[in-house]
């Protein structure tokens, strides 16, 4: 689940990155940069979950 | 995309520049006030001898490599030529600072760079507070300040990438803070808790600074340091004009106080209670977060930008801790992170520009904090992952019960108080 989330965070930054290089000026820009904003509010959540302390280890 | 200039300065702006820029160490002597003051007193010396030697570490990795990966506007850069557009990514400049000349911009950024970079530094010990060792910190900031800061301060401060998008970030909210809060996150993640933090059903237990009387002098420290690099990244990263300090200053002020007034209203109403170490936090919070936009934003904005930075860290403490069980003592990740990202965000909704530049400015903040959280976080994560499997960062079990002070120093910080350890009875 870490990696997943890791790979998601990399990969809305990616987009970011096309969507500026790739698409002319505009809201198509704009909403793919925001879209790939939501990737990585998913990717993030993920790398949160993944280090919770499992119950077993606390005790 | 056009190539970012260099601004020229005036003898008169330079020498006030010089000024601003030597207040900065009164930031980071703050920061390591406040982290000392909300760390347990058993590791009170060991707290304020880290942020000493991650300064220094800092300072010296710097020197060696980071100033040259940064770069600055006009000099030699790396950059890939993809779709049409040179993205300018890394700076290309000689190491150990050779070239440097002395008198000019260039001197008085690399000066800048050099004071900001152990603020970033000092940020993730406040995360790592009460368990990360003496020499994982340091070799943590060689990390920090020879690739991590340097790559994005390139970016944003050396004619890079996201400067070029128009990407605004005078005081190095995003450079800064949200560089320094993110290693803090990636710290505190892979120490993980301090021992008897959380109980086995995963209830967190308070365990308060040492003393809040230095977390609120700290506040006042920074405050100062503030106001020199809000002023000093403006005057070099900006470009604006010296009379424009007096907004910068007012600017700082406002969004300190909005914040912390807004976190002692906030505890007040939800505890019954001003929390002492939370107003701080606050003060601190919004000191960061009106960083980006100091010089751009009008005083009426920047009261807004403190109000919610204020607000953020009071929820953004308590959610990392009740509902993510992310042990961070010193708060850094809400402070500066948390905040920092807000301040970038407000940046491109607050600023007084042009209103045909307005969506541009929005877009460039927007594609600044992709990349602190799509790039820079799992740079620094997975930097700090290998440096912790190639030696543990995390003290061991016995450390911790004895405190850092004795562990790793030999002598505690208050040699005539007594040791209480109950919080390592078994229950």
């Amino acid at each position: 689940m870490k990696l997943t989330g890791f790979l998601l965070l990399l990969g809305g930054w990616i987009i970011v990155l096309a969507a500026i290089a790739l698409l002319p000026s505009g809201a198509s820009e704009v909403s793919f940069v925001l879209m790939a904003l939501g990737v990585e509010a998913l990717g993030l959540t993920l790398v949160f979950r993944a280090h919770l302390i499992p119950a077993r280890e606390r005790k | 995309m056009t190539p970012v200039r260099a601004a020229a300065l005036s003898e008169a702006s330079a020498a006030l520049c010089l000024v601003f820029v030597l207040l900065i160490p009164s930031a980071t002597a703050g920061l390591a006030l406040i982290n000392a003051g909300l760390g347990r007193f058993r590791n009170a010396a060991h707290s304020m001898l880290s942020a000493l030697c991650v300064i220094a570490v800092a300072a010296l990795v710097y020197f060696v490599a980071g100033a040259a990966w940064q770069g600055s506007a006009g000099q030699a850069a790396f950059a890939w030529h993809v779709a049409g557009h040179d993205w300018n990514w890394i700076g290309a400049g000689r190491f150990f600072l050779r070239g440097l000349e002395l008198g000019g911009w260039s001197s008085l950024a690399a000066l800048f760079g050099l004071m900001s970079v152990g603020l970033a530094a000092i940020i993730p010990l406040g995360s790592g507070a009460d368990r990360w060792r003496l020499g994982a910190s340091c070799a943590s900031t060689v990390l920090l300040a020879g690739w991590t800061y340097p790559l994005f301060a390139h970016g944003v401060w050396g004619g890079g990438w996201l400067a070029q998008l128009g990407f605004v970030d005078s005081g190095g909210a995003g450079v800064i803070q949200v560089v320094g809060g993110l290693t803090a996150l990636s710290v505190t993640w892979i120490l993980g808790p301090r021992r008897g933090k959380f109980s086995p059903e995963g209830m967190p237990s308070a365990l308060p600074g040492h003393n809040a009387v230095l977390v609120l002098l700290g506040c006042f420290l920074a405050w100062l340091g503030w106001l020199g690099l809000n002023a000093a990244g403006a005057i070099l990263f900006t470009g604006v004009a010296a009379s424009r300090v007096v907004l910068i200053a007012v600017n700082t002020t406002l969004a300190a106080g909005s914040a912390a007034l807004c976190v002692a209203a906030i505890t007040r109403a939800r505890f019954g209670k001003t929390d002492a170490s939370l107003c701080a936090n606050g003060w601190v919070a919004g000191l960061v977060a009106v960083s980006a936009g100091c010089a751009v934003v009008r005083p009426a904005a920047a009261v807004i930008i403190g109000l919610i930075a204020g607000a953020l860290v009071v929820y953004s403490v308590e959610w990392l801790e009740l509902h993510l069980g992310v042990d961070d003592p010193g708060g850094s990740v809400s402070v500066h992170a948390v905040a920092g990202l807000w301040g970038l965000l407000a940046t491109g909704l607050l600023a007084a520009v042009a209103p045909g530049d307005a969506p541009g400015l929005w877009l460039a903040q927007l594609v600044g904090i992709a990349t602190l959280l799509g790039f820079i976080l799992p740079l620094t994560y997975g930097l700090n992952w290998l440096l912790n499997r190639l030696s543990p960062q995390r003290v061991a079990v016995e450390g911790e019960r004895q405190g850092l002070d004795l562990y790793e120093l030999g002598a505690g910080a208050y040699p005539d108080f007594m040791t209480h350890n109950e919080d390592f009875w078994q229950r």
